[in-house]
């Protein structure tokens, strides 16, 4: 599955190509059930997130079933939770005799993913710069010290790595706060 | 060793910057001291949660700028790309395979039959009992593994004199690809004859009779009329449609041949296969054009090349192919006889051609 090879690495291409074959039966079975054009895109954009998760998760994950079939899936029963949200029952969601997989588990470690994203993006935005240049510049792009240092302004790399230390520390706090505040 | 050295030295050990010597001695730190040890596992696994969160982020980023950019085309659009290949394929195996049909089932064949629809009145005198010989020679020869040459097809038509030293005029369909051609008249003589001229255009042919046993004592009892005649008179023929000659009559129904052929009359008169190069005269005896074919399909319209057209043709004949030049007979001497003794008078005059 190179598509899914792509998808790991964050290829457009790869990400066009499963939208182009995968998007229109999950838009047909949205506006069919009371949904709109947007609403569609918004759903598939979030199956695309779970089997993104999904893939990451494992190394060596693999579908059980084809892809468009996985996708459906995930979209009729992310868009069900939608429709049960506002109280809406639907008739008929089905319009083929899909033998629809459980998608349970992928959504259960998606929406447990989802969290720990919102956290780490609340603690990024709390930390404010430099410190979240720092940090992304050291650990995302890898780059040396004394090349963050020359970037960012530092009189030298000492400096900055005290200020990076600092960063992480506080970082780290702020994440873990919001976790013990959700535990609570 | 404080903590932010301690976290320097995890992060050049996970960004593999140490070098073995250092990573031996980071690693047995770590397993001597729970403290350090727990620190650098959760100092690692922050890290990669941070990768992982930016990974993500990216990943939604691209995903939010595809769906916004790509447009989806509609239904029509997407199956057509997809089965256009099938539909070419399918339409070439439909064009393909009606034609084998029409080609299979003669359709073809017809067309060329019927494009022309105008017939030569021919004879095939011996069409059947020559299958018919063939067969009986099959059978006879099944054995031997011989097989006779099949005997040459052989044609039958008319054709009347010209003058009384042996001129006579028939269709050049009934003489081309022709082996020999043989005159035989209502007395059962036959007399070999040359084909003279021919001009394939006008459809007529110029014979003449080569054998040295010929002898016409009578004269021509008929004259040529060029002059056009009026439509609804009243012709008759004497042709060879079988082995007798068979009279025909009716009148002038068009003053002009097959598809407006100004050079022919279109007569009604009751012709068949045998009757071309048979002559058409008119009540006083004069002829007034020859038979040359018919339409098929339409009843009674048989077609007579006029004499005018007879004439012209005579008068391009070169000079030494003729042997003694072509005079017409200037007297009629059937004019006012009742038809019955036209017919007798004629019908000497008349031959029954045959072509091998």
């Amino acid at each position: 599955m190179e598509l899914l090879e792509g998808m790991r690495k964050g290829e457009n291409s790869a990400i066009a190509d499963i939208y182009k074959t995968c998007y229109p039966s999950v838009s047909h079975m949205i506006l069919n059930n009371k949904g709109t054009e947007d609403e569609a895109k918004d759903i598939f954009q979030e199956a695309m997130i779970v089997l993104y998760d999904k893939i990451t998760q494992a190394e060596g994950f693999e579908l059980s079933s084809k892809l468009n079939t996985f996708l459906y899936a995930i979209c009729r029963r992310l868009w069900l939770k939608q429709l049960n949200r506002r109280n809406l029952s639907l008739d008929s969601i089905d319009q083929e005799n899909l033998d629809i997989p459980d998608m349970d588990s992928a959504l259960e470690s998606h929406e447990a993913e989802e969290v720990k994203f919102n956290q780490m993006e609340a603690a990024m935005a709390n930390l404010g710069e430099p410190c979240a240049s720092i940090l992304k510049e050291f650990y995302i792009k890898k780059k040396s010290m004394q090349e963050i240092c020359d970037q960012l302004g530092y009189t030298n790399a000492d400096n900055a790595k005290n200020q990076k230390y600092k960063c992480l520390q506080r970082l780290k706090k702020l994440f873990f706060d919001q976790w013990v505040k959700d535990e609570r | 060793m404080n903590q932010t050295e301690f976290l320097t030295l995890a992060d050049r050990y996970l960004g593999g910057e140490m070098t073995a010597k250092e990573r031996l001695e980071f690693e047995s730190l770590c397993r001597e001291d729970a403290e350090w040890n727990s620190q650098f596992l959760s100092h690692k696994e922050f890290v990669s949660d941070l990768r992982k969160h930016e990974n993500r982020k990216e990943f939604i980023a691209s995903l939010d700028q595809v769906v916004k950019n790509t447009s989806i085309e509609p239904i029509v659009l997407r199956m057509w790309r997809k089965l256009k290949i099938n539909a070419v394929a399918a339409a070439a195996v439909a064009v393909i395979s009606s034609l084998a049909t029409l080609y299979l089932t003669g359709y073809f064949s017809t067309i060329r039959k019927t494009t022309t629809e105008y017939s030569a009145l021919k004879r095939e005198i011996n069409n059947v009992k020559r299958n018919v010989n063939a067969h009986h020679n099959a059978i006879r020869n099944i054995n031997s593994k011989e097989n006779p040459a099949a005997t040459p097809l052989q044609f039958g038509a008319t054709g009347f004199m010209l003058t009384k030293d042996g001129y006579v005029v028939t269709n050049f369909h009934v003489v081309s690809g022709a082996d020999s051609i043989h005159l035989q008249n209502n007395k059962g003589e036959i007399y070999r004859a040359a084909v003279i001229h021919v001009d394939e255009e006008k459809d007529l042919a110029i014979l003449h009779i080569s054998d040295t046993s010929f002898n016409m004592s009578q004269n021509i009892p008929y004259t040529f009329k060029r002059q056009g005649l009026d439509l609804g008179e009243g012709i008759f023929t004497i042709g060879y449609p079988r082995d007798e000659a068979v009279y025909g009559e009716g009148y002038l129904s068009s003053s002009t041949g097959y598809s407006g052929d100004t050079t022919a009359y279109q007569i009604s008169v009751p012709v068949n296969p045998g009757n071309s190069g048979g002559p058409v005269l008119d009540k006083q005896g004069n002829v007034i054009g020859i038979i040359s074919g018919k339409q098929k399909g339409i009843d009674g319209a048989a077609f007579a090349i006029k004499t005018k057209a007879l004439i012209e043709t005579l008068n391009r004949i070169p000079k030494d192919s003729l042997k003694g030049n072509i005079v017409l007979s200037s007297k009629n001497s059937l004019s006012n006889l009742p038809r019955t003794e036209q017919i007798k008078k004629l019908q000497d005059f008349i031959y029954m051609v045959k072509v091998y």
